[in-house]
């Protein structure tokens, strides 16, 4: 590949939003397109998850997701997406100069006429959730094993704790079973699950393997490797219940602890960043607060479900090859906020004008559960704009509000909307 | 008659099931936003499935690991056995998404597939 000085779209980030972005740049009529990543080969993350359950949304079939990410690395690949692999960008500026370091092509300045962020999320680590002990080998995040067991062939340990009932924490419960590795306990400090329903059911239950709400680790034992992890209740305030405390023998604690957005490029070009979820505002082109500078995937907040990953990338490489095409459009925002019971919802903007073209998806994360008929209202200042009814919120399942464009009237004329969960017959 | 509850595993939705079950056969389903929830109850009190994924070892490819899946859902008491034996099977390079590694693996009708695409690395 010969690399180009200047491209229509540079995606930094090869998975699902990446690939996503690219391809739709690419559909909407940006000539080139360039996607950087530092791994070697491209998919992201979906390589070495090697569960099912990607692509039900998109594809109405339930693939693993190697399969789901070479579907759209081979679409892409046909587009003429051109792909700059073990390459780290370093800087980008806001006039969107992009500064990439490879191994293959060395250092390089690259003009992007729009950029779109596509690096993901990293996980949370001992050190964010303040574990005491010593530090033994044998502690890992669950995706570090993850990438251990699936792609590289080796295993972490043999007896094991985990920490967070989030998907993939329960996921390498059950994938470590399979290996022959004995899960001992699977401890999550909410008073409720933070995954999926379906995955207690089918990587904890099937394989008997406990799971303790309201439980977190209090310490770890072990000099030169874990020995063993105390674990201990907490109440409501998170604070540990004395005289709760529980020994449990395991030679590896894996840490699922949570996500938080890949943004340290995103910061360093001065993005505007929301502090609820540390991802950069987007409106709902996904467009950044810096023209141009758009964002897809978990960079923005993290979602439960690979599927709306990619359709965000859709968006984003729209939204792009629109901007790299053409329009520097006058907009006026109309910020989105969290009322009760929403922990955060993205978009947090949208252009006034913005359901002149289509319906905008709004996606939310619920605080707390609630195990009962709930409405989704969209209200502004004055009015109820539009709402929907759920059986049920779990802050482990996004809620989705699609606005629909006959209400383009009622939100043109807002200057603040406003999302929330109400009780069914208020 | 017996009242059940499952979460549907047929999707990432997981609706949550009420299943009226009369002589071991499902008679009613609540709950369910689809047809995959009724099928999905019916098996799961005749005979629980699981889709399995795992991974066998592979030479010459980039990586030890092929990543695999059952191409329909496996007994779910049989799935020990048939990790025991995938952890003896071996493959060679090149591989495409979707290849099959092993036809109607131990009799079940389900055939393990490859989940990725490996090329043959040095030549």
């Amino acid at each position: 590949m010969q690399l180009k000085d200047i491209y229509d779209v540079v995606v930094i980030g090869s998975g699902p939003g990446g690939l996503a972005s690219a391809i739709q740049a690419k559909k909407e009529g940006a000539e080139s397109v360039l996607v950087i990543e530092r791994d070697k080969e491209p998919g992201g993350i979906l390589n070495q998850c090697i569960h099912n359950g990607f692509g039900v949304e998109i594809f109405k079939e339930d693939m693993p997701g190697p399969k789901y990410a070479e579907m759209f690395i081979k679409e892409a690949e046909s587009l003429g997406v051109e792909f700059m692999l073990d390459s780290m960008v370093l800087e980008i500026t806001p006039q969107k100069k992009v500064y990439v370091t490879s191994k293959w092509y060395g250092f390089n300045e690259i003009q992007a006429r729009a950029v779109v962020f596509a690096m993901g999320a990293r996980e949370r680590t001992r050190a964010q959730i303040r574990t005491p002990g010593f530090r033994p080998s044998g502690v890992y995040t669950a995706g570090t094993a993850q990438r251990l067991v699936n792609i590289e062939g080796f295993m972490p340990g043999n007896r094991f704790v985990i920490l967070g009932s989030g998907d993939i924490g329960m996921i390498m419960a059950r994938r470590l079973t399979l290996e022959g590795a004995k899960v001992e306990r699977v401890l999550e400090i909410m008073p409720f699950l933070t995954g999926l329903t379906r995955n207690y059911v089918q990587c904890l239950q099937d394989f008997n393997i406990p799971l303790q709400l309201k439980h977190t680790v209090k310490r770890i034992l072990g000099k030169n490797r874990v020995e063993a992890v105390e674990i201990v209740e907490v109440d409501e305030n998170f604070k540990p219940v004395k005289g709760s405390e529980e020994i449990i023998t395991a030679d590896t604690l894996l840490l699922s602890v949570g996500l938080v957005p890949e943004i340290e490029l995103a910061r360093s070009v001065g993005v505007a960043i929301d502090p609820t979820i540390l991802g950069p505002y987007v409106d709902e082109e996904m467009q950044t607060s810096i023209p141009g500078i758009f964002a897809a995937g978990n960079v923005v907040h993290i979602f439960d479900l690979v599927d709306w990953v990619t359709e965000a990338g859709f968006i984003a490489g729209k939204g792009a090859s629109r901007y790299a095409l053409k329009e520097k459009t006058e907009k006026v925002l109309i910020p989105i906020k969290s009322g009760n019971n929403i922990h955060h919802v993205v978009p947090q903007f949208i252009k006034k004008d913005a359901l002149e073209k289509a319906p905008i998806k709004l996606m939310m994360r619920v605080s707390k559960p609630i195990e009962e008929k709930v409405w989704i209202e969209l209200r502004n200042e004055n009015n109820l704009i539009f709402r929907k009814l759920e059986r049920y919120v779990r802050p482990g399942e996004m809620v989705v509000l699609t606005i629909p464009q006959k209400t383009y009237d009622e939100v043109f004329k807002s200057n603040t909307l406003y999302v929330s969960v109400e009780k069914f017959g208020g | 008659m017996e009242k059940k509850n499952f979460t549907c595993l047929g999707c990432p939705v997981g609706c949550s099931l009420t299943v009226f079950i009369e002589e071991k056969e499902v008679i009613k389903v609540e709950g369910n936003q689809c047809n995959i929830g009724v099928e999905f109850a019916k098996e799961e009190v005749k005979e629980p499935k699981r889709k399995v994924t795992t991974s066998v070892r592979i030479k010459n490819a980039e990586y030890p690991l092929l990543p695999v899946y059952t191409d329909k859902p496996f007994p779910k008491d049989r799935i020990f056995e048939l990790i025991k034996l995938l952890r003896s099977v071996e493959v060679e390079a090149p591989v495409k998404v979707d290849d099959i590694i092993i036809e109607n693996v131990l009799n079940t009708q389900v055939n393990i597939r490859a989940s990725r695409t490996f090329v043959r690395k040095n030549g």
